[in-house]
């Protein structure tokens, strides 16, 4: 399992856009379980609804888990896309 | 039944007569018909239609634009999300039919995102109950959006963006609909589309059913159900009245808009998305004047990259079809409904952070504007308007950051417009009274008379109580425009102006007289300046405007235009 925090910089946090970019990363590792953490709730990252519900905005901080065969690999994928700003 | 008369907001002119078509976009899903069946069965029937919407908004995907692309996209995610499937599947494990488990899972999500205190996460309630609703469209066999057979009237509690794409808008005859004002996504959609629209008509849909005839008159907000036989025939009347007067607008859209002493002025249309440049080149523009950036920003999560940026600028320009195409770079402050720009409110919204202003401080935004306008360049005749100048300064540094975007551009090696026209808005009283150091550095000036007048007689063009405050013939601004046409030819650069004043005769004929070389207006209001600009001899619109420089109050100007209005509407 692997787990690391990211600090939103994106100005929109993790709206429409940026969650269902998130979402499709998360989707080229079918075997994945990838979890996102904000607060108290902790939500399925292939579920866009979720990820929107969990109502992140720039400068929140959010946890994010990898568990399964290619954890380090969709983490990786992850940091990229929330790190790069979401500019994919 | 007899005749009867509803009443609403006249959304987009003109009228209609014909059948109506009900659009149950949203009418709630006839839950308790869907007697359950066994899980099994209520599954598959769940899993069919899953893949039936899916396929549909696929194929709308397809031949969208960027920005309905990016909405059917979130559609689709939402439609295979497992959080979605879950709560259907729970449903149906406790009895329920596939409709009524699907509204109440699409309830339930669209419940969790209303709560949220993020405006913008807010209103993604409302694509989640979409998505519900083409769901049980889709379990019922009926279509989903909107897909006209034949010509007709669509009624309909509201329209929503994905319920238009696809439309083919030759069989949509007129639209009312039950919700929505003026400035609804329905509204701007029919005034782009030119089809005659009311908007805000209360319980309209109790009272209609499919094929029933029914007028909408889009200029007095009214819509007639069951019309008897002799209104009928009077609508039919302006009906031919007003496909003649259009038959006719088309037939001088293509002459000159030249005065009898020969004076020739640019006529040019205002567009608010690329395609209201083709409305304008039908309506015989000869460019369009402006092309507001905003529509690309508004009413969306993100804002937009280079890449969707590039496609729209492109698009305009390839309608225009070689005519010049004054793209106006991003002009919003914190009064426009950008979320995702974490704009502070401010005390002073039109005398703050604002436009050049705003992309000043934001140069991650304007260089990414700024590239893709340079790129899209090379598809037609770009020209480059900065807004809101107040300083020298602001056009220098305005076009340091054009520079910067095309070196990086010429850098990268990637295509690009070389030398676009390069103009500035005068809309502050400052620009207008240095008006002749600023002519040296640009290529063009376009007046903003609405913003124009609201910053010199220091009024709200929207106050309820100040309306009559707001004059743009007023001499004070008279005398603005007139300094900035002098600076302007003085330095051999054009002058245009692009605020509604271009579109009013009134306006128009004092503005012609000023000297000014291009109108730009919204494209319904060009057959009728071109009509006033073939009628009047430029000496007299000049001298007009000399004596209209000279009056104290605007009424005294309008008392000597009107006369002259009045003539040329006599013929």
């Amino acid at each position: 399992m692997v787990e690391r925090t990211f600090t939103l910089t994106h100005a929109a946090g993790l709206h429409a856009r940026p969650a269902a970019l998130l979402v499709q990363t998360v989707q080229r590792f079918p075997g994945t379980e990838v979890l996102i953490r904000k607060g108290d709730r902790e939500v399925s990252a292939r579920s866009l609804l979720s990820v929107l519900s969990l109502g992140a905005s720039q400068g929140d901080t959010i946890t994010v888990r990898c568990e399964g065969p290619q954890a380090e690999e969709a983490m990786a994928a992850i940091a990229q896309l929330v790190e790069g700003g979401f500019d994919g | 039944m007899a005749e009867r008369v509803l009443r609403g907001v006249a959304a987009a002119a003109g009228l209609a007569l014909g059948p109506v078509w009900v659009h149950q976009g949203d009418a709630p899903a006839p839950a308790a018909s869907s007697a359950a069946g066994d899980p099994g069965a209520e599954r598959r029937r769940f899993q069919e239609a899953v893949a039936a919407v899916d396929r549909d908004l696929e194929r709308l995907q397809a031949g969208a634009d960027p920005q309905a692309r990016e909405i059917l996209g979130a559609h689709r995610l939402m439609l295979a999300d497992p959080e979605l499937h879950n709560l259907v599947e729970a449903g149906i494990a406790r009895g329920l039919g596939a409709e009524a488990a699907v509204q109440e899972a699409t309830e339930q999500l669209a419940a969790l995102l209303a709560g949220l205190d993020d405006p913008y996460l807010r209103e993604r309630a409302a694509d989640v109950r979409d998505v519900g609703r083409r769901l049980v469209a889709a379990l019922a066999g009926r279509a989903v959006g909107l897909r006209l057979e034949a010509p007709a009237v669509v009624v309909a509690r509201d329209l929503a963006p994905t319920d238009t794409i696809g439309v083919d808008r030759r069989l949509l005859l007129g639209i009312v609909t039950e919700q929505g004002g003026p400035t609804s996504h329905t509204a701007i959609l029919a005034r782009s589309w030119g089809i005659p629209a009311v908007v805000g008509v209360p319980g309209v849909l109790e009272q209609v059913q499919d094929g029933m005839t029914v007028a909408v008159d889009g200029d007095a907000g009214a819509v007639v159900l069951e019309p008897a036989p002799e209104t009928v025939q009077r609508l039919e009347e302006r009906l031919r009245a007003q496909a003649e007067a259009r038959a006719r607008e088309q037939a001088e859209a293509g002459l000159p808009a030249e005065t009898p002493d020969g004076r020739r002025v640019e006529l040019a249309g205002n567009a608010k998305v690329p395609g209201d440049v083709a409305a304008a080149v039908e309506r015989g523009a000869e460019a369009i004047g402006l092309l507001r950036s905003e529509f690309l920003f508004m009413g969306r999560s993100a804002p937009p990259d280079e890449e969707e940026q590039y496609q729209a600028y492109a698009e305009a320009l390839r309608l225009a079809g070689g005519r010049r195409v004054i793209i106006r770079t991003l002009d919003i402050g914190g009064d426009k409904g950008v979320p995702y720009l974490g704009l502070p409110r401010e005390e002073n919204p039109f005398l703050g952070v604002r436009a050049l202003r705003l992309c000043f401080r934001r140069p991650d935004l304007f260089q990414t504007q700024l590239r893709a306008l340079l790129r899209a360049g090379v598809h037609g005749r770009l020209a480059v308007m900065f807004p809101m100048v107040s300083t020298l300064d602001d056009l220098r540094q305005a076009r340091a950051a054009l520079e910067e975007a095309r070196a990086a551009l010429a850098a990268a090696g990637i295509p690009h417009a070389l030398a676009p026209e390069v103009g500035i808005m005068i809309e502050v009283p400052s620009a207008a009274l240095i008006a002749h150091h600023l002519a040296r550095e640009v290529d063009f000036f376009s007046i903003g008379t609405n913003d124009l007048v609201q910053y010199t007689l220091a009024v709200d063009r929207g106050h309820p109580e100040l309306t009559g405050l707001y004059q743009p013939s007023h001499p004070a601004v008279l005398r603005l425009i007139d300094e900035v046409v002098r600076a302007a030819h003085g330095a051999g650069k054009w002058v245009g102006v692009c605020g509604e004043m271009a579109g009013d005769p009134l306006g128009a004929l004092l503005l012609l007289g000023l000297g000014v070389d291009e109108l730009s207006m919204s494209p319904p209001a060009l057959p009728a300046v071109r009509r006033l600009v073939r009628a009047v001899p430029f000496r007299e619109a000049e001298a007009l405007a000399r004596q209209a420089l000279a009056c104290s109050t605007a009424a005294e100007v309008e008392a000597l235009v009107r006369p002259v209005l009045e003539r040329v509407a006599a013929g």
